[in-house]
């Protein structure tokens, strides 16, 4: 065990709390960027795909892990993003500029039904996310000459300052765009968090009648967080269309949201940690489950023969989650962390949870 | 004449709608959780009564089979409260969100690797079948509907009005706690809930597979009637029946006279509206959390 | 000019009259409790004053504004701060950070400044944890800085939400039954504690309780509430003795001879 002396408010106020959790993050971003000379094409690609799903997974993190708001609609920002950078470029406005007002237009959008919105409460929310969601995958379909309909719309290939950063042609440059905008927006996340705005964000998300008496704005608050989370799910759907190449509607369905709401529940909802873990398993199980259905093949199994299964893997992990770690994967982590730490100090019921009668919505 | 028309098919789609809503709020009233598998539940019903009746699977009599489908999905619904829902006990209500769509997903996956994902026909003995009414034509899967729909809507309030099993529902709906203490078995009650609203998921199957051909995908419907039981006000059964039919009626109106797209969001636009206007429903029975 | 005047409040709930025509006034620098038995009343007035509900009736006026049309966010950083009954924490933050989300309403930067994370944030950042320290010294938290609300025993838990209202910085403190459910020992402290935040910190204090010897020891006037209606207004000793109050909490004689 490891023990911190404090000598500053400083020490509480950085992002790390000493010299050793700053190397490790160093070195986990040092390996992501040496990722391209150490595999091949088709798992680089693999790699991109997640940090774009962490990307889409932080940005719904902020509105339910961190303000307790319900999204059934994320998939909607993800669209957004994904269609206002593809139009702009294809309007002649280069990456650099089309892919900030992607997110911006996402988040300016997210912000403002949020107003409305964020009034209801829990389940109403929820509801209304998804009927938002189902309203913006039927105006891509009658925005025809800008969404390109049903159809579809290609993703101009990115170029900044000459320099190639197609999917297909540049993959390893790609990869680093993607990383770099991952960081770079982890890090705000992390700032967020620090920060009077973050802990706003928690204190609505724990108790809304505090948060009131302590001068807090609920519904702009709620309002802000919708509009960051769009934004940053925004940003995630621009760099998902060039992933994608060429799309339409049915990329963004209602099934993208779902997976997203995996990602952050199954990664642990409330850590920055859990929407990268999450995405990793989101983005893994398909591939193990390829891996699986060769080896099976070998032996004259043929799962490949059963539609859907992905799906219904992940329903099923999932549902497993729920009811036996509500906390996710980070959770986990951070349970067997400690379990190590104290070793062997470490009680089984360290993190019981507590089962109480839910606080009733309802009232008589 | 043809806005008459619209209107009976529009009643007749709403009524099922506005069963699958009802077993929104039969789940919502008795324990306050929101069970997003409805629709699925719906689409697994209907299948269960498929394979049970169509001469190609089991090849019962229509009205047995789809009782014993009716039963069995009825287990179903209990099993999944008794077995996974029941253990969430203590957890916020979005976990059962989560937790339901994900039992939607099971469920469709299971109907789709046992009756397969191609759209297929229930055979009913009315089916195709019409009434020509004065240059109307009806068809008797719709007077069916609006009929069944009629007679199950009596049989629930009769259940919660008359019988001691829905009179002790009532009670838990009200104040589970206060129920426990005075010797309800709230818990046990909830799974009969769960049961009651599989059974009558799989009702609002049938009736809708015989207007047309079915395959795992048709729970979707279930985000539809979903907006319907909150436009009704989610505490409220018969608002639910209406909101059902608003929005069964208003597609095919919206469909044939205004700009196309605009039929597939109306229900949304509606529930918004409604939502945004009346936060809580039109037949609100929530208040906000006291201090 | 007295800091709270409250002038014929009023609220209904339906046919309910739960506050009706309750007039009063707390004076800077004073302890005033308001007491009466359970549902007269008391806690909705607090709720009134924090505008958590709307009156159906009256006044309320602070440092001579009138904040019966405010919302319930601008209650604060008027300098008006509050406990709840049944305690309100953030149970998933650490007592610091409970006690950092008090400082609110002293936030000088926006949310860019803040993702940015610009020095600014820090120097501001830097100052709040000066005043919310001067907080945990006062009420001797030091020990439980760092732990989560959601793992901490009762008595502490009212004691960092009385450490929350105190970071706001105000001039008129809420407090809302502080010593229910506290042991004897607990609720002498919190005596202590009311008498040091008037008398080093300048606080004026209004406070609904029901343990008298904790009214009796701190008040400098006492009001007393049935049904939504005033009995009675004066020291606690004075109220004590007053008949409608005696009748209020015991019941009349003609009850007790039925």
């Amino acid at each position: 065990m490891r023990f911190v002396f404090k000598t500053s408010y400083d020490r509480d106020i950085d992002l790390h709390k000493d010299g050793w959790s700053r190397a490790r993050i160093a070195l986990l971003v040092v390996i992501f960027a040496l990722l391209p000379f150490a595999v091949g094409d088709y798992y680089l690609a693999e790699a991109a795909n997640t940090l774009i799903w962490a990307l889409a997974g932080m940005g719904l993190m902020i509105l339910v892990g961190h303000t307790g708001l319900p999204s059934l609609g994320h998939a909607a920002f993800l669209a957004i993003g994904a269609y206002t950078d593809a139009a702009l470029m294809n309007a002649g406005l280069p990456f650099l500029v089309s892919f900030p007002l992607a997110g911006l237009a996402a988040g300016v959008f997210g912000a403002i039904v949020a107003i409305p919105a964020v009034r209801m409460s829990g389940i109403y929310l929820a509801i209304a996310t998804l009927a938002l969601f189902v309203i913006v995958e039927e105006m891509v379909i009658i925005l025809e000459p800008i969404t390109g309909g049903v159809g579809g719309i290609f993703a101009p290939s990115i170029e900044i300052a000459g320099i190639g950063f197609d999917r297909y042609a540049n993959l390893a440059n790609f990869y680093w765009l993607v990383l770099a905008i991952v960081v770079a927006v982890t890090w705000c996340y992390a700032n967020l968090l620090r920060s009077p705005t973050g802990r706003s964000f928690l204190a609505v998300r724990d108790s809304e009648v505090s948060a009131r008496a302590l001068g807090i704005n609920v519904t702009a608050t709620r309002a802000l967080s919708f509009g960051l989370s769009a934004g940053v799910t925004g940003l995630a759907g621009g760099l998902m269309g060039h992933f994608i190449g060429f799309f339409n509607y049915e990329a963004f369905s209602i099934f993208i949201s779902i997976n997203l709401l995996l990602v952050v529940t199954i990664g642990g909802l409330g850590f920055i940690q859990g929407a990268f873990f999450g995405a990793i398993l989101i983005t893994a199980v398909p591939q193990l489950l390829a891996i699986l259905r060769d080896g099976l093949g070998g032996w004259g199994v043929d799962i490949s023969a059963i539609p859907g299964l992905d799906t219904a893997i992940f329903s099923l992990i999932l549902i497993g989650f729920i009811v036996y770690e509500p906390a996710g994967l980070y959770g986990r982590y951070l349970k067997i962390k400690a379990y190590f730490t104290l070793f062997p100090l470490a009680r089984r019921d360290m993190f019981r949870r507590n089962k109480t009668y839910v606080k009733t919505e309802r009232m008589r | 004449m043809e806005v008459l028309q619209l209107l009976i098919g529009g009643i007749a789609t709403g009524c099922i709608y506005g069963l699958v809503a009802l077993g929104f709020v039969l789940i919502y009233k008795a324990t306050e959780g929101v069970n997003f598998a409805q629709g699925d539940m719906m689409m697994f019903g209907a299948f269960l009564a498929l394979g049970f009746v169509n001469s190609g699977h089991m090849g019962l009599p229509f009205l047995p089979g789809v009782l014993l489908a009716a039963i069995v999905m009825g287990g179903v619904g209990y099993g999944i409260d008794r077995v996974v829902v029941r253990q969430l006990f203590g957890q916020p209500q979005f976990s059962l969100v989560i937790l339901t769509i994900a039992l939607g997903f099971v469920l469709r996956f299971v109907a789709g690797t046992i009756w397969g994902y191609t759209p297929v026909v229930l055979e009913t003995p009315y089916s195709g079948r019409s009434l020509s009414l004065g240059g109307v034509i009806i068809g008797y899967e719709d007077i069916i509907t609006i009929l069944v729909t009629g007679v199950l809507t009596l049989l629930l309030w009769a259940f919660f009005a008359k019988t001691r099993l829905g009179l002790a529902a009532q009670a838990a709906s009200q104040n589970q706690m206060a129920a426990y203490i005075v010797g309800v078995p709230v818990q046990r009650l909830n799974s009969i809930i769960w049961g009651l609203s599989g059974a009558v998921a799989t009702i609002a199957g049938v009736l809708y597979a015989s207007k047309g051909a079915i395959d795992p995908n048709i729970g979707l419907l279930g985000i539809k009637a979903f907006a319907a039981a909150v436009i009704g006000g989610f505490g409220s059964l018969p608002g639910a029946l209406l909101g059902g039919i608003l929005i069964g009626v208003v597609e095919p109106l919206a469909a044939r006279y205004l700009p196309s797209g605009i039929s597939q969001m109306s229900p949304y636009v509606i529930m918004l509206v409604v939502l945004v206007t009346r936060p809580n429903g039109l037949f609100s029975q929530i208040q906000a959390k006291k201090v | 000019m007295s800091l709270l005047e409250v002038e014929d409040l009023a609220i209904h709930f339906g046919g309910v009259k739960a506050v009706d025509g309750v007039s009063f006034t707390v004076e800077e620098g004073e302890v005033f409790s308001i007491i009466g038995p359970n549902g007269a009343g008391k806690s909705t007035i607090f709720n009134l004053i924090s505008r958590f509900y709307r009156p159906t009736r009256g006044r309320i006026r602070f440092d001579g504004q009138d904040i019966t049309g405010l919302a319930a966010h601008q209650i604060a950083p008027l300098g008006i701060a509050r406990t709840f009954q049944n305690i309100e924490l953030f149970d998933h933050s650490t007592v610091l950070d409970n006690l950092l989300m008090g400082r609110h309403t002293h936030r000088r930067t926006n949310f860019v400044q803040d993702i940015l994370f610009l020095p600014k944030v820090r120097r501001e950042e830097r100052a709040h944890r000066q005043r919310v320290e001067e907080v945990i010294e006062f009420l001797e938290l030091e020990h439980y800085r760092e732990k989560m609300i959601a793992g901490l025993p009762y008595g502490v838990r009212k004691v960092v939400e009385i450490g929350r209202a105190l970071s706001i910085g105000p001039k008129l403190i809420l407090l809302d039954e502080p010593a229910s459910g506290l042991s004897v020992e607990e609720s002498e402290e919190v005596a202590f504690w009311i008498e040091d935040m008037r008398r080093d910190m300048g606080l004026t204090v209004l406070m609904v309780e029901h343990d008298m010897g904790l009214v009796t020891q701190v008040s400098d006037r006492v009001l007393a509430v049935a049904n939504g209606q005033p009995l009675a207004m004066g020291t606690a000793a004075e109220v004590q003795d007053d008949p409608h109050v005696k009748a209020a909490y015991l019941g009349t004689p003609e009850e007790d001879a039925a």
